[in-house]
């Protein structure tokens, strides 16, 4: 077809520009008729330009009336991005095509002009998509619909967003049949599962590789001052990174966390005496601020930027030549990808630097080096569909219009993710939808969706509104705005849990400056400005990656050398003196450490699952040692291991990791545990159970974590069957908790756990002492506890013998 | 022993873990703010639906205290439905266990805020209605008097929900005892609390006065050592 070759007007543009075209871009163009086509291409690669060129040679002609293609990014700023450089040819070669985006920030009156009138690019969302296509209007908007773009899908494929997008697109193939589907993908470890993921099942899906382009050169940071122990402030660092953001044009600075972003960029203003421009960008920060960082990186008027994963993703933000990232990357696909940010230019190496923030992340760090080099790609294997986004799916499938239950079903099974539903497994999410699940049926609220003439419509056609209020499965933690007093603007937000132990004259950080907390007004901390040099209040919390299985192997394999030169002196001392006192962990063995420490009981166990799986063993472990006698008090866990402290000095190991009835007494432990509750919390969010968004407005974080914490009180206790638990339970297993990885891990080791015990603390587990987030043990050892020291405060105040 | 055993006006009662009160010589059983229909009624004002359980839980626990113990006559101290609505509309399965419970004891629900009308006779519950209940030199009443100056010595209480912590430990329901009265802490399932350290209860007690926590033993400490929430 003429079609699928490049038309002279392009062609004469690209020679207007001094350009050539890539050899992965003639293919895609060549391809434009395949149903789906998956690209991987590097950061860099002109992927964007790939995608869109089949849909801007076929509108050229001005024959298409209404939405032609759909585009979908993860990020808001990634569809503002593309509709800029969308831009450029369209004006240059004066092509007849209308651009506009759609996303969360789109105002009002614009959405709704767009559902009368889409234009022929539509730039949008997960989310966004999912709103429209809840519209009664869907039929119309997309009848005409021949592309959709799904831009950084490894990224999306990763999170239940990704499976809420293909269910949107099996709908959107049934609007519109000759729908084609183009993936735009990072270089990942697994191709065929995200073309899996991303195909109309079963129609195959090729997938295209473009050249991957030049190795990187990254190197790690050393300094002449010692990384700390613990911690991940990696404050020693700043004036070499100072040194290094002069010698560049544009450094992008990487944390793991919002939390360490913004301690860094504090720190980094303090010993910023040359007052280079860097500014900080993190996804809490308020829209506006986020808007003037990203228009000045644009300009060019920013040296550096400290940021976090809202930066991740492939937005060109012009001349960036050097990456930095603080901390140990945790994963090696997340650094490669983040890697190539720097020169977005093909065919040039980009650079990238590795700061430790502590000792040990010094040998983590050593080991992604590594592991980068050999391109030894990591990542989790992602399970079925996941049923809550399945509930809300078929909510929003209602809210456009009654439907069959049977041509849904097919419909659905069309998503990769969900080839595998059963009929049965689909029921009980229409029936949960339908009346809330047994022990809820009682109440008409939860009765949303009712049977007339053998199709599902909903029972009360004004609670659309309620639904689609509540739409999406981004689950953030609960946060609060935070504003001066008496000012509108709002500074950016922090985390519910974290407002709460503020007390009024404490001084944390935000968007980088220093503000004193002042009260908390209705959802919004109000703080005032504060001179002062050092936040009282060092953090406040953010997500914690889990350092991959790969990464962690390499790391015991590492530790099993003689020597090591590739590491600085300081970290390599430190290993040999712990090898010297104890021992070093070892690969498909556990070493155990037990010695006391400030009057209790310590217990290392060098696991190295990662920071999920050690929580889920600390949990089982201290089940077992609850159920000994062994009065456990609490454990803190690191990505390589856990500490548990008590009243009793453990001494057989061997019934503690066996790895048979693991699952005995660990759903009663789970149950009343923190994780599970979280997790029921984001499933019950997203299934619709738990309404965060009412027109009364947004509910506040305590209220919904109390009312959902009840909610799953009850239904653990009267039916643990519920579609809900079920859920809560599958995902906990896979995701917050790891199971399947503590699992493998005490098969593996078992009879082989090695148990050193010591007189005190040892190199390796100092750091622990430091580390914060311990999860206590509410069992007999703190009960005992609290006699005693209730006993204290008694003979204290003179009622002894009361 | 699980229980805190303390004399108030001259007379021994226990405290025990589960948060109800034994008078042994005259073998009472008093338990405060069941709140029976909560959730039912939760619901019923457009607030949180959760499953209509804890009715059941509150009513089991409540068969277990008297089970172990046999009391003679059994005081509920106010509250004991959510709301009269409740009370009217009390599930079969609620009606039978109380009278279960009620068969061969006395019974006196006092009257609460929550529940002002008379349970027993309209309303067929079983037992008989109080306002409050004396029995020298104690008496039972759903609210404490006004100020710490002007209480009668020996009065026992309900209304507030007690909770209280010491640094480091969760907040759990609580017992509160001063020489003159005696506050209790809410029997019934999802039935909330208030800090003991709040105002309006530190007002209510003497300076001196204890915490006795619930859980799996009745724990007493010295109000000023609890933590402020």
């Amino acid at each position: 077809m003429e079609m699928n070759t490049l038309p002279p007007k392009f062609e004469d543009w690209f020679t207007t520009k001094g350009w050539s075209i890539h050899p992965h871009q003639v293919e895609m163009l060549a391809r434009a008729d395949a149903p789906s086509l998956l690209l991987i291409a590097p950061t860099g690669g002109g992927k964007t330009l790939a995608g869109f060129l089949p849909t801007l040679v076929e509108l050229a002609n001005d024959a298409h009336k209404g939405l032609h293609t759909l585009y979908v990014s993860p990020l808001k700023a990634l569809a503002a991005d593309i509709k800029r450089n969308l831009g450029t040819p369209i004006t240059e070669m004066s092509l007849p095509i209308r651009v506009e985006d759609r996303t969360g920030d789109t105002s009002y009156t614009q959405k709704r002009r767009q559902r009368a009138d889409p234009p022929h690019i539509l730039l949008t969302t997960p989310e966004s998509l999912a709103l429209l296509i809840s519209y009664e209007d869907a039929p119309k908007i997309f009848a005409g619909l021949r592309r959709v773009i799904v831009d950084e899908i490894h990224a999306l494929a990763e999170s239940k967003r990704g499976d809420q997008l293909m269910l949107a697109l099996s709908r959107l193939q049934t609007l519109a049949p000759g729908l084609r589907r183009v993936g735009l993908s990072a270089t990942v470890e697994d191709p065929d599962a995200i073309a899996h993921g991303m195909a109309a099942h079963p129609d195959p899906c090729p997938i295209l590789l473009a050249h991957p382009g030049p190795n990187p050169d990254i190197s790690m940071l050393v300094t002449t001052q010692r990384p700390p122990w613990s911690g991940g402030g990696a404050k020693y660092s700043i004036p070499a990174v100072l040194d290094l953001v002069n010698k560049h044009k544009t450094t992008l600075i990487f944390h793991n966390t919002r939390a360490q972003a913004e301690i860094y960029f504090h720190n980094l203003w303090l010993a910023n005496d040359g007052g280079l421009p860097i500014g900080i960008h993190h996804g809490s920060l308020s829209r506006d601020q986020r808007a003037k960082v990203e228009a000045a990186m644009v300009r060019g008027d920013l040296r550096a930027i400290v940021c976090t994963g809202s930066l991740d993703l492939g937005i060109d933000w012009g001349n960036v030549d050097l990456v930095i990232q603080i901390g140990a990357p945790k994963n090696v696909k997340r650094l490669i990808q983040r890697i190539g940010r720097a020169n977005h230019h093909y065919n040039v190496p980009s650079k990238a630097v590795l700061v430790p923030a502590n000792r040990f992340e010094v040998v983590e760090c050593v080991a992604a080096l590594e592991a980068a080099k050999e391109n030894d790609l990591d990542g989790d294997p992602k399970g079925a569909g996941p049923r809550d986004v399945l509930c809300q799916h078929i909510l929003i499938v209602a809210c456009s219009a009654p439907f069959d239950p049977t041509e849904l079903f097919n419909e659905i099974r069309t998503v990769g993710a969900f080839s595998n539903l059963s009929r049965t497994a689909f029921d009980n999410c229409l029936d949960f939808c339908a009346t809330g699940g047994y022990a809820l049926r009682a109440y008409d609220q939860w009765k949303r969706l009712r049977e007339l003439n053998s199709k599902w419509q909903l029972r009360d056609p004004r609670s659309a509104a309620r639904i689609r209020m509540n739409l999406g499965t981004i689950y953030d933690i609960e946060t609060l705005k935070v504003k001066f007093r008496r000012s509108a603007k709002s500074l950016g937000e922090v985390e519910e849990a974290f407002a709460a132990t503020l007390t009024p004259g404490d001084t944390f950080l935000i968007g980088g400056q220093i503000v004193r907390y002042e009260a908390l007004n209705q959802l919004t901390v109000e703080v005032s400005r504060n001179k002062g040099t050092t936040p009282k209040v060092a953090t406040f919390f953010g997500t914690k990656f889990s350092t991959s299985t790969q990464l962690s192997q390499r790391i015991l394999r590492m530790f099993q050398e003689d020597h090591w030169p590739d590491l600085p002196d300081h970290t390599s001392e430190w290993l040999q003196m712990q090898r010297r006192v104890s021992k070093l962990p070892e690969a498909g063995r556990i070493l155990v450490e037990t010695f006391p420490q400030n009057g209790r009981e310590n217990m290392v166990v060098y696991s190295f699952a990662g920071i999920n799986a050690n929580r889920t063993l600390g949990l089982i472990l201290t089940q077992r040692m609850e159920a000994a006698g062994l009065n456990p008090l609490g454990f803190v866990v690191t990505d390589y291991a856990l500490m548990i402290w008590g009243l009793t000095a453990v001494t057989n190991m061997e019934p503690l990791f066996d790895p048979d009835n693991m699952r005995d007494g660990l759903e009663t432990w789970l149950q009343g545990n923190a994780v599970m509750k979280r997790s029921f919390r984001m499933a019950a969010t997203i299934a619709g159970l738990i309404e965060r968004n009412t027109r009364g407005g947004r509910k506040s974080g305590r209220q919904a974590t109390f009312s959902s914490d009840i909610l799953y009180d009850t239904l653990a206790k009267y039916d643990p069957d519920h579609l809900m638990l079920q859920i809560t339970y599958e995902e906990a297993m896979r995701g917050l908790v790891d199971f399947g990885r503590v699992e493998e891990l005490l098969h593996r080791t078992k009879g082989r756990v090695d148990h050193v015990t010591l007189k005190r603390v040892t190199p390796l587990a100092a750091p622990l002492f430091l580390e914060p987030g311990c999860i206590p043990i509410f069992g007999d050892g703190r009960e005992r506890l609290l006699q005693d020291r209730a006993a204290e405060l008694m003979a204290e105040a003179g009622l002894a013998n009361l | 022993m699980n229980h805190y055993a303390f004399y108030l006006a001259n007379t021994l009662l226990h405290a025990y873990p589960d948060g109800s009160l034994w008078y042994p010589s005259k073998r009472i059983l008093c338990v405060s703010d069941l709140h029976l229909g909560k959730s039912e009624r939760i619901a019923r004002r457009g607030g949180i639906l959760l499953p209509p359980y804890e009715t059941r839980e509150t009513l089991w626990r409540l068969e277990k205290a008297v089970a172990a113990i046999d009391p003679a006559k059994v005081i509920c101290l106010g509250d004991s439905f959510d709301d009269l609505d409740a009370a009217k509309s009390a599930s079969d399965e609620t009606r039978t266990t109380l009278a279960r419970l009620q068969t061969g004891r006395e019974w006196v629900w006092i009257e609460g805020n929550h529940d002002p009308g008379p349970l027993d006779l309209g309303l067929g519950l079983g037992g008989s209605h109080r306002e409050e209940f004396k029995s020298d030199p104690l008496t039972f009443r759903h609210i404490a008097q006004a100020s710490a100056q002007d209480v009668v010595v020996g009065e026992i209480s309900g209304h507030y929900h007690p909770k209280a912590a010491i640094l480091g430990t969760r907040h759990r329901p609580c017992f509160l005892l001063d020489k003159a009265r005696l506050i209790m802490p809410a029997f019934g399932t999802y039935t909330g609390g208030m800090s003991a350290r709040q105002a309006v209860l530190a007002n209510l007690m003497s300076t001196d006065t204890l915490a006795i926590l619930t859980g799996k033993y009745a724990i007493p400490i010295p109000l000023a050592a609890c933590t402020i929430r």
